[in-house]
């Protein structure tokens, strides 16, 4: 796409959307948000910067293959499920340490194991909707 | 005990995120080899684990049902985790030998590994939305391993396998949809008590319609089957005999788990209809074979025929009609996945699937010749194969119901797949090949032909054992059919203490213990 307007504005769009993308994966869990939304809205980043400046370019932005990043996801995913195994819990049962208190409303943050699903779900739908957008691209 | 039920779904996901970063090196299908035989082993485990204690279930994330996702296993599950466990297994060590390279590189384990861990997730889940989305898993990894390759056959046959498929998945969510408006649960063991009390009998008979319109296409019976000889002649055989072996039998499976466990409301109208559809499911099926002369055609076209045995044996709805049904099932399955084994060495031997310019076999491969006929004549109902014993029970349940007709049906398709097997056997293996040269098993390299051939020998042997010893398999299958007609091991499984405390109310009652139930009458 050959607009002046449109290719510098992404500049500042794709950096925008995909910081706000980060922030609703970290969001997700006890706020609207998660790693499905934070995910799309990380691939439209992506989207845009290829309309902008051709897929290839995007390509190079992402460093890595977007279907290596998707099964990679899956895998961090599947390693959150079966992390709660450890305590003897059922699959995919979350797992919580609280630092600073011993619930949602004392502690002043946690380290879980949603989290981390959550950053799976992101990489397979940034992968996932990349890898498509990218084979439509450069097919046409 | 909840790890038993999680772990045949757990390993192929992970084989395939393995398999999938090692992708570009020949470890890949060892790492592939390796998950398929950890599978196996995580299966079995899970059958003796059945075998010891009944029903087990297990509450994903510790949240109880009906609100979580709950995995079940019953003994008609746990023989098809099994099964499957055993199908994946014979074609990764056939991929081996058949899949080259260059479709390696392009992910074909992981979309295999992912396809056998979409089909384990529909034989044990008990929630109806989760079940959608093991459909789903399997139709995004059975599109991908269909086109890799990327010819035109090919994704010719891709496009309306997903077209039909999609329809097919939309008129099931809808379906859903529907249910949960109706019943505030999608569990399928509290469905079963919750249908029952929906008012509008009437449009749960609907929502039942639409379940076996969305089953039917997947498991391809009569008027909804267009989308399975189209596609199923294309991919690699590898893949063409895990999807003959599997994916439509996810469809019967889903068949028999939701019109015995929860759509039973109404068996006089939604069964019926069931037995005349598998009827013309075995006729159109048989003659659709007899009409080609494509090795894997006619194969596709059997498929659909058998389907309607074992839809037949549902729609019956007798202990033994049931048993018969699932016998099938798991015979099946062995059977089919074999027959398109051998068609893959076939083609690789005599350089076609086209039975009229292949030929010479027998002479040539004599050994290949003899595995070939166990599975065929096993399909066709042959005693003492392992198809008779399935074919005699669902003909033995029909007569019993005095549904001559059903009966005759059954019996004149057996005839015709002689037919179509006699035709395969003097096209390809008897007459002499066209263009006059032998067909020899040294025209295929050893690393190529040894890891083609172990599979179709291991599943042929299981076909000998279940036909001459089918006793503890016809026993096994007794049970299935007992459990599916009589769900309450079922229901206590999944939901545990509550049905227990129903029951116990139940039980006191009679005693005069219940004086909350005497109050709330007294009062005015």
């Amino acid at each position: 796409m050959n607009s002046i307007i449109f290719t510098a504005g992404a500049r500042i769009l794709v950096a925008l959307v995909f910081v706000f993308s980060l922030f609703m994966l970290l969001r997700g869990h006890h706020l609207p948000g998660g790693g499905f939304i934070g995910g799309l809205l990380g691939a439209i980043s992506f989207i845009v910067y290829a309309l902008a400046c051709g897929s290839e370019e995007a390509r190079k932005a992402l460093r890595v293959s977007p279907e290596g990043l998707a099964m990679v996801g899956l895998g961090i995913a599947l390693a959150a499920g079966l992390v709660s195994a450890l305590f003897g819990d059922p699959l995919f049962t979350g797992q919580w340490y609280w630092v600073g208190g011993d619930s949602y409303e004392t502690a002043l943050f946690s380290i879980n194991s949603v989290l981390v699903f959550d950053i799976g779900v992101y990489l397979v739908v940034l992968g996932g909707i990349l890898s498509l957008t990218f084979a439509f691209d450069e097919e046409t | 005990m909840s790890w038993l039920l999680v772990m045949p779904i757990a390993i192929p996901f992970a084989t395939a995120v393995v398999a999938f970063l090692v992708r570009m090196s020949p470890t890949g299908r060892w790492v592939s080899l390796g998950g398929s035989i950890l599978s196996l082993v995580a299966s079995v485990a899970l059958l003796v684990a059945v075998l010891e204690h009944g029903v087990i279930a297990a509450q994903m994330s510790n949240w109880e049902a009906p609100f979580g996702i709950t995995l079940v296993a019953d003994y008609l599950g746990v023989v098809m985790v099994v099964i499957t466990a055993i199908t994946g297994l014979a074609t990764a060590i056939y991929a081996l030998g058949e899949i080259p390279e260059r479709v390696e590189k392009l992910g074909y384990h992981a979309l295999f590994q992912t396809l056998i861990a979409g089909v384990t997730g529909a034989f044990l889940t008990g929630d109806v939305f989760n079940l959608y989305v093991w459909f789903e898993v399997m139709l995004i990894s059975s599109f991908g391993l269909l086109i890799l390759g990327g010819s035109r056959e090919q994704l010719d046959a891709g496009i309306k396998y997903v077209a039909l498929n999609l329809v097919s998945t939309l008129v099931f969510l809808s379906g859903i949809g529907l249910l949960y408006g109706m019943t505030g649960t999608l569990n399928m063991a509290d469905l079963r008590g919750a249908i029952a009390e929906v008012e509008n009998q009437g449009l749960v008979t609907v929502v039942a319609m639409m379940f076996m319109v969305g089953f039917g296409v997947k498991a391809a019976v009569f008027p909804l089957f267009f989308w399975l000889p189209a596609s199923y002649h294309t991919p690699s055989f590898a893949v063409s005999a895990v999807f003959a072996g599997l994916l439509t039998k996810v469809g019967v499976y889903a068949m028999m788990r939701m019109f015995t466990l929860v759509f039973v409301g109404d068996i006089g109208f939604t069964h019926e209809i069931l037995i005349w559809v598998s009827a013309l499911t075995m006729l159109t099926g048989v003659l659709g074979a007899a009409a080609q002369t494509d090795f894997r055609k006619i194969l596709s076209f059997h498929i659909i025929s058998q389907i309607g045995y074992m839809t037949l044996g549902l729609a019956l709805y007798t202990p033994l009609a049931l048993m018969g049904g699932v016998f099938y099932l798991v015979h099946h399955i062995i059977v089919k996945a074999n027959l398109f084994l051998v068609s893959g060495v076939a083609n690789k031997l005599a350089g076609h699937t086209d039975l009229n310019r292949i030929g010479g076999l027998y002479k040539s491969s004599p050994f290949l010749a003899a595995l070939f006929i166990v599975p065929a004549f096993s399909l066709a109902g042959f005693p003492p194969l392992s198809g008779f014993w399935a074919k005699y029970l669902i003909v033995k349940a029909s007569i019993e119901l005095d549904a001559w007709l059903i009966a005759f049906v059954a019996l004149f398709v057996g005839l015709l797949t002689i037919f179509s097997m006699t035709k395969i056997w003097g096209m390809a293996f008897w007459k002499p090949h066209p263009d006059g040269y032998d067909p020899t098993p040294d025209r295929v390299p050893d690393s190529v032909r040894i890891p083609m051939m172990i599979p179709i020998v291991g599943l042929a042997a299981m076909t000998i054992v279940i036909g001459f010893f089918p006793e503890p398999f016809v026993q096994f299958a007794e049970v299935a059919a007992m459990q599916l007609l009589d769900p309450a091991q079922y229901v206590e499984a999944v939901l545990g203490a509550q049905a227990e405390v129903q029951a116990d109310l139940q039980a006191d009652a009679p005693a005069g213990l219940q004086p909350d139930a005497t109050t709330e009458e007294e009062q005015p």
